[in-house]
């Protein structure tokens, strides 16, 4: 069965494809939204701590022969733990200055983060193989489903709609929500708003860290690995605008798609094509797709 | 008075420099560098603007200049002239689409932009994918001065770099400067008072990006190479650096950080290999290959510390004093 010429077994497997990268734009974009919300910083590291989240992983691997299912959940933690270090040692200084400062902070970790791998790893790829529990691929019928891609779909969304859910739903939620809106009230209710400041930005280190994880079987893992995704998740952030939860997971899934597709279409424009969406974007609705005019 | 004499001292510095032994090839990367961060540093010190895409001009410039010396054969001033002219067209499509957006926005969107171009220089022809253009030829200068000789080039070089300088005072401290810095210190107060501050910002970042091109081409045409490391994110990383250590919103600044940064990483490996041998720890001596580290943490360090820069923190201890 052929679609415009292209067999269905390859426009679907690209489809999948699209959707995985696209699962790693939304929990990037995700924990960006979420970081910037509480700290108004626009965390540059992000793309480096996704490097790290794979990079802990396959280190756990190859020193202590910790495998992958043991992995998903160290790897964040001990990230996240990495991250209350940065915000404790280096962040909290600057969030009453211009956020410009923020970027600026955080894109200095990154190249120091990066530049420290890239001196005792170098910047050739590691290889890590899939979980046996996940390997090979099920026959769908009318396409073959590799297991492992539907798995990071699968486990992403999961870890896309809990926070979702965490944030607009429950009271946790609300005093995060709150504390956007208005730390200091929040402080003069009671809430330890520096405590939930820096878990916050734990969290969102340690979702970076996790799609990190997810992409570790199915991306070369190198020191740089990081760079295009930060730059992509950024144009993904105009795009969605940071101020949704939402509209960051259902962006960076859309765009993700999109790319799969362009890879299918038009391959040469598929390194270029969210920055395309992203000037469309800008030139339509400013603001971007979910955000609001000021 | 101090001022002027300091302006002086500057210039005969700089028409001293190669007689006294410096690398004119040193000297020139340096100049060229100090452009960029100073139009650079017409967005960040003196609108309030932060581009994280200044690469795409130095880039872009340097690619058309080459082509056009190289390939179609036009002499130097034509070369450079296009070099420039293709930077403000530039300048208008990236300030056309990131004014619209403020504040941190402003500089995602300049970033993804000039990853955009980045993107298409890696594809396109014309620059030679990962290889780059090599060899381009300096030429002659209006037919007449030999551009082959350093020295030549060098002086050459200054002249344009004072009068581009002086054209950076005249901008700040026109009417039209004054204006750029209403709107670096509150924008809503600038809209308030009349002023369409997005033509304003528009034409500040053609004038920048203008500037940055001029520095672009005049790096081409000096090392006679141009590479996709020109256009890649991290050059405009470099220039936010260089204009964060000298001090943004002063005009010496970014000529200080842009020599003392290309200093250091012309100088790293040796800083390295004294300081191995100082503390007896081997992994100095690698230092020079860890540029990248060495300048995150000086970002960090500047960022946590000394958001005045150098000139900006001298500046700052002077004018108690003389009041």
């Amino acid at each position: 069965m052929d679609i415009f010429g292209i067999p269905l077994q390859a426009l679907l497997s690209q489809l999948l494809l699209g959707l995985v990268n696209g699962s790693f734009y939304a929990i990037l974009s995700l924990g960006l939204a979420v970081i910037f919300g509480l700290l108004n910083v626009v965390n540059f590291a992000h793309g480096a701590t996704f490097m790290l989240g794979a990079m802990v992983t396959w280190m756990g691997f190859s020193y202590f022969g910790i495998g992958y299912w043991p992995m998903l959940i160290l790897s964040p933690l001990v990230v996240g733990l990495f991250g209350i270090v940065l915000e404790r040692g280096l962040l909290r200084w600057i969030y009453k200055i211009d956020q410009l400062y923020g970027l600026l902070l955080t894109f200095g970790l990154t190249l120091v983060i990066e530049g420290l791998f890239r001196s005792i790893y170098g910047s050739s790829g590691q290889p890590y193989d899939v979980p046996a529990l996940l390997s090979g691929a099920t026959n769908l019928g009318f396409m073959y489903l590799p297991n492992y891609r539907a798995w990071v779909v699968l486990a992403s969304l999961t870890v896309c709609f809990s926070t979702w859910f965490v944030i607009e739903k429950t009271k946790l939620g609300a005093y995060l929500r709150a504390g956007t809106e208005n730390p200091k009230l929040v402080g003069a209710f009671g809430i330890n708003v520096p405590l939930m400041v820096m878990l916050t930005y734990a969290f969102g280190m340690g979702l970076a860290a996790f799609a990190g994880v997810l992409a570790a079987p199915v991306i070369q893992i190198s020191p740089l690995m990081g760079q295009p995704m930060i730059i992509t998740v950024f144009a993904v952030v105009v795009i969605g605008g940071m101020g949704s939860i939402m509209g960051s997971i259902l962006t960076g899934l859309m765009l993700g798609v999109v790319e799969g597709l362009t890879r299918v279409f038009y391959p040469e424009a598929s390194a270029t094509v969210v920055f395309v969406i992203m000037v469309l974007v800008l030139l339509v609705k400013p603001a971007g797709l979910f955000g609001k005019e000021k | 008075m101090l001022k002027k004499a300091l302006y002086g001292l500057l210039l005969i510095a700089l028409l001293a420099a190669p007689l006294l032994g410096v690398y004119p090839l040193f000297l020139m990367k340096v100049l060229c560098y100090a452009l960029f961060a100073a139009a650079f540093n017409l967005l960040i010190g003196y609108t309030g603007l932060l581009s994280f895409g200044h690469a795409a001009f130095l880039g872009l410039a340097g690619y058309t200049t080459g082509y056009a010396i190289q390939t179609l054969g036009l002499s130097p001033e034509l070369g450079l002239l296009a070099g420039v002219a293709a930077s403000l067209l530039l300048g208008l499509v990236m300030g056309l689409l990131a004014i619209r957006r403020q504040g941190i926005y402003f500089a995602m969107i300049t970033l993804a932009l000039a990853q955009l171009l980045y993107f298409v220089f890696l594809q396109a022809p014309f620059t030679k994918g990962e290889d780059g253009l090599q060899g381009i030829p300096r030429g002659k200068l209006f037919g007449l001065l030999d551009l082959s000789h350093d020295l030549t080039l060098y002086y050459v070089m200054a002249c344009v770099m004072v009068l581009a300088f002086l054209l950076i005072v005249r901008i700040v401290h026109s009417p039209f400067g004054q204006i750029l810095t209403a709107i670096k210190e509150n924008e809503p107060r600038a809209i308030s008072l009349g002023y369409d501050t997005d033509r304003f910002k528009l034409l500040v970042f053609i004038l920048s990006a203008g500037l940055a091109g001029l520095a672009g081409s005049l790096k081409a045409l000096v090392l006679g190479f141009e590479t996709l490391g020109d256009a890649y994110w991290t050059t405009s990383g470099l220039v936010i650096l260089m204009t964060l250590v000298g001090g943004m919103g002063t005009l010496l600044g970014p000529l200080v950080g842009a020599f003392l940064i290309i200093a250091l990483e012309d100088r790293l490996g040796d800083i390295g290999q004294m300081l191995a041998s100082l503390t007896g720890v081997s992994w100095f001596a690698s230092l020079g290959e860890s540029v990248t580290i060495v300048i995150g943490l000086i970002f960090i360090v500047c960022v946590l510390l000394f958001r005045r820069g150098i000139v900006g923190e001298i500046v700052a201890r002077i004018k108690p004093l003389r009041v």
